[in-house]
């Protein structure tokens, strides 16, 4: 187990990485104009990475997920997405359900 | 300083059935657990929400500390990890800019800048006068950074009754959830690209690179869109 010192050195240097991007993404939007072009390419390139995070976050998940099975996660993904779809584009019953659906099939 | 009214309308947006909330109360209580197994005491846990504030960098961090990685090793990880904020933040403070706005309050408020209060901000600026945009933005930043910090502190209180078909229940709801917002905001064929090429070449180029697979795929396939959905796109 790590000791004190490394992990708040740790949480120090995970900080100023994350900070890095949000202050020069703060920086470079200074000088971006919302009808330009680099506009519309950096909307697209924020949206894909958002999603390849996404995609791999379920495919090969980090942390405790990675413990249930990828076809429970996909099965459990899809329903609550149809449910989303079907209930006006309401989050809240989907992201619940999700919850309670995945602890009861990796528990079974 | 900053418009009260307006700022109570961006905390406002984390109630109601498409706040954010929620999902972002269950992973950060999966991550406070996550953190005390991982042996952080309390103020360290909170400190980690309160700093870093952003979900896949924390993990990065906890897992990489498991297997004693370097400062550095860790420093190039939560970078390329979090690399996303850097287009996110583009994508959307141009939205916000007015010329009788000052700089500091852009520069700090990028902190708030997450998956959750992007996509909130995204779908709700075009309702707020050009000028308190940016106070719209801190007040839904301020309630999910809030959100995130409390949860933390629950997570990591409540970690020893949380069994492990509970934490891996708690850990999907946030992936389901960006995934709907994101299908939500499918409006126009550059969005439609750029999410579902994302989400099929992420995992794909994960199997080649680990670390640099979200940046190339977000590359690629956000350029794909971008060429493609050109004319039609908004």
């Amino acid at each position: 187990m790590a000791s004190s010192q490394i992990i708040i050195l740790a949480i120090v240097v995970t900080s100023l990485a994350t900070f890095i991007s949000r202050f020069m993404g703060a920086l470079t939007s200074e000088k971006v104009s919302v009808k330009s072009k680099v506009f519309q390419w950096f909307n697209c390139v924020a949206y894909s990475t958002l999603a390849a995070l996404l995609g791999r976050m379920i495919i090969f998940p980090a942390g405790v997920l990675a413990d249930s099975s990828l076809i429970i996660r996909i099965v459990v993904l899809f329903i609550c997405i149809v449910i989303f779809l079907n209930s006006k584009k309401n989050l809240v019953i989907p992201t619940i359900l999700s919850a309670v659906l995945l602890s009861f099939f990796n528990s079974i | 300083m900053i418009n009260p009214k307006v700022f109570v309308k961006g905390l406002k947006s984390n109630l109601g059935v498409r706040s954010p909330t929620i999902s972002l109360g269950a992973c950060f209580i999966a991550l406070g657990a996550l953190l005390k197994d991982a042996g952080f005491n309390l103020q360290q846990s909170v400190a980690s929400s309160f700093f870093t504030y952003a979900l896949p960098g924390q993990l990065v961090m906890a897992e990489s500390l498991l297997i004693s990685a370097s400062l550095l090793n860790i420093f190039i990880a939560v970078w390329l990890v979090n690399f996303r904020l850097y287009p996110m933040t583009v994508s959307l403070f141009p939205l916000l800019k007015h010329k009788s706005q000052p700089k500091w309050k852009y520069y700090l408020s990028s902190h708030f800048l997450a998956v959750s209060s992007w996509l909130v901000a995204k779908e709700g600026y075009k309702k707020i006068d050009k000028k308190y945009r940016i106070d719209f933005w801190i007040g839904i930043g301020i309630g999910t950074w809030t959100t995130a910090v409390s949860m933390t502190v629950v997570g990591y209180l409540l970690a020893d009754y949380l069994s492990k078909d509970v934490m891996i229940g708690l850990a999907i709801v946030n992936p389901v959830y960006f995934f709907c917002m994101m299908i939500g905001a499918m409006k126009n064929i550059n969005v439609s690209i750029a999410v579902i090429g994302g989400t099929i070449l992420g995992p794909i180029i994960f199997l080649y690179s680990t670390e640099w697979a979200i940046l190339y795929a977000g590359l690629i396939a956000g350029t794909v869109a971008f060429l493609f959905g050109g004319k039609n796109g908004k």
